[in-house]
């Protein structure tokens, strides 16, 4: 693959730092997110992956560094209809149905009825069409937070966990819905905290303590780090610097 | 600001309140049974309820929105569905401005049914004309709202917003004239219950009804529409302290957060 310039990356993150509470929960990160790719951001609960998401979605005051996305600076007006953000709870109305939902979201994007109905079938949540939200089980309110965020074809899609509690068919199914998203052209960026979760992915970045230790696709890395697992070059890489 | 995006909210807040039967209920039947009481308390005194059923007619819608938005807000904030709005193409006036029709035209729905009552049913006097009742009434509301909307930035859990009301309503509820005419308050009282916008609510129902006291009989005089002028000044007083509030709350309405 030929090197990434801002122009075609969806998100080029530049130096990016953010402190929360004075402690710096990003520091000087800096990588880029390809199109028509699935980036997985992994690493352990506490290391900076939602962070990043939200600096990249365009809601984290961030200390220093900058972050592009499809060439503008993030949080842009113009960005707003083309970026797909799924946060770890469901931001959906509990009290309302999953078309209700879905309905109430496609008029604030402007998008056509129809595409509620495609994004009904992407998830494959049409049989609880119209059950309130808080009547589904957790796995199916994130399924209808990620519909949601399929609205209007985003070309960026930034998922934070998107497969935590899942069983392992569903799990399967969302990767490869994932997958058919990139191959329609969008940039994929999932976040996970499980490592076995990193083999599904086209290119990974590795986040621990707010520190970026691998950008790289998943071979390359087990390759560099002559290990057989993401888990075993994750150990690798902590250990190494520790030396 | 949108108006494909501002009907939208306003819509969802509806829709959200129709799924919860027994808020709605409450919303549309509480007020009247409240007013029945006082009409049943007073039965035996004359005057009693014509001089405290204005200030109550202003009191209700203010005190259950304050309560209502509040609540819905803090949940809007705390279940994301806020940031996500915000990271979408809604603009803050848009959010502010579907809350504030849903819940004006939630009481708008309550005031003219407790209105009705109070007139029709119960004999409440009234001097000006009736509509500008409900209209008092449908200010009042949204002056709750926007209060609720702006509180319910200091709250993180619904606990805490519930305890807003005792620190924000009771005390306009004190000093608004329902218990003491305001200017038989010591000074330093009065002097406060004039920047409290319940106040000035409760002013503009009594005013409606004829029933003002002391204080209200005011600085213009006049009428206008058939409805005496200081009416129209106190109506344009609580108008004035809601978009305060609603631009006090669209500060609190954060795009980017630590």
């Amino acid at each position: 693959m030929t090197t990434l310039t801002d122009r075609s990356a969806a998100v080029a993150v530049r130096d990016l730092t953010v402190l929360r509470g004075g402690r710096r929960v990003l520091d000087s990160v800096s990588f880029e997110v390809p199109p028509a790719q699935v980036t997985g951001l992994l690493g352990p609960s506490g290391g900076g992956k939602t962070t990043l998401m939200r600096s990249i979605v365009g809601v984290q005051v961030i200390a220093s560094g900058q972050v592009t996305v499809l060439g503008r600076p993030a949080g842009s007006r113009l960005l707003r209809d083309q970026v797909g953000y799924v946060t770890q709870a469901p931001s959906v109305y509990g009290d309302l149905t999953v078309i209700e939902n879905l309905r109430f979201f496609a008029r604030v994007l402007g998008v056509a009825a129809a595409e509620v109905e495609r994004c009904i079938d992407v998830v494959d949540v049409r049989r609880h069409r119209n059950d309130p939200v808080a009547r589904l089980s957790g796995g199916e309110q994130s399924r209808v937070s990620l519909a949601v965020a399929l609205l209007g074809r985003p070309r960026l899609l930034v998922l934070d966990e998107p497969t935590v509690g899942l069983d392992p068919v569903l799990r399967r199914d969302l990767w490869a819905v994932f997958h058919q998203l990139a191959a329609d052209g969008a940039a994929v960026l999932v976040s996970s905290h499980v490592m076995d979760e990193a083999e599904r992915c086209d290119r990974l970045l590795l986040l621990r303590e707010g520190r970026l230790l691998a950008d790289e696709p998943p071979g390359t890395l087990l390759a560099r780090t002559g290990t057989a697992d993401v888990e075993g070059a994750f150990l690798a890489l902590v250990e190494g610097r520790a030396r | 600001m949108t108006a494909r995006i501002t009907a939208a909210v306003a819509v969802r807040v509806l829709r959200q309140l129709r799924h919860d039967r027994r808020t709605a209920a409450m919303l549309l039947v509480l007020p009247c049974l409240i007013l029945v009481l006082l009409w049943w308390m007073f039965r035996d005194q004359a005057g009693g309820f014509d001089s405290l059923g204005p200030p109550l007619l202003a009191l209700i819608p203010f005190v259950v929105m304050f309560l209502v938005t509040s609540v819905t807000t803090l949940r809007e904030r705390s279940s994301g569905t806020l940031e996500r709005l915000l990271s979408m193409p809604t603009g803050k006036a848009d959010l502010l401005g579907g809350y504030a029709i849903a819940f004006g035209a939630v009481a708008a729905v309550q005031s003219a049914a407790a209105v009705a009552l109070c007139v029709w049913v119960l004999g409440l006097d009234v001097a000006g004309p009736v509509w500008m009742l409900v209209a008092v009434a449908v200010a009042d509301a949204v002056l709750g709202s926007a209060l609720g909307l702006y509180v319910s930035a200091f709250a993180r859990t619904e606990f805490q917003a519930v305890q807003f009301m005792p620190l924000v309503v009771i005390p306009q509820i004190l000093l608004c004239g329902l218990f003491i005419a305001r200017d038989e308050l010591p000074t330093v009282l009065h002097w406060v219950s004039d920047v409290l916008p319940l106040s000035y609510a409760v002013d503009a129902m009594s005013g409606v009804t004829g029933t003002a006291s002391g204080t209200a009989s005011g600085m213009v005089s006049g009428s206008v529409l058939g409805v005496d002028a200081q009416v129209w000044v106190d109506l344009a007083v609580v108008v004035g302290f809601t978009l305060a509030a609603l631009g006090l709350g669209a500060a609190t309405l954060r795009r980017r957060t630590a």
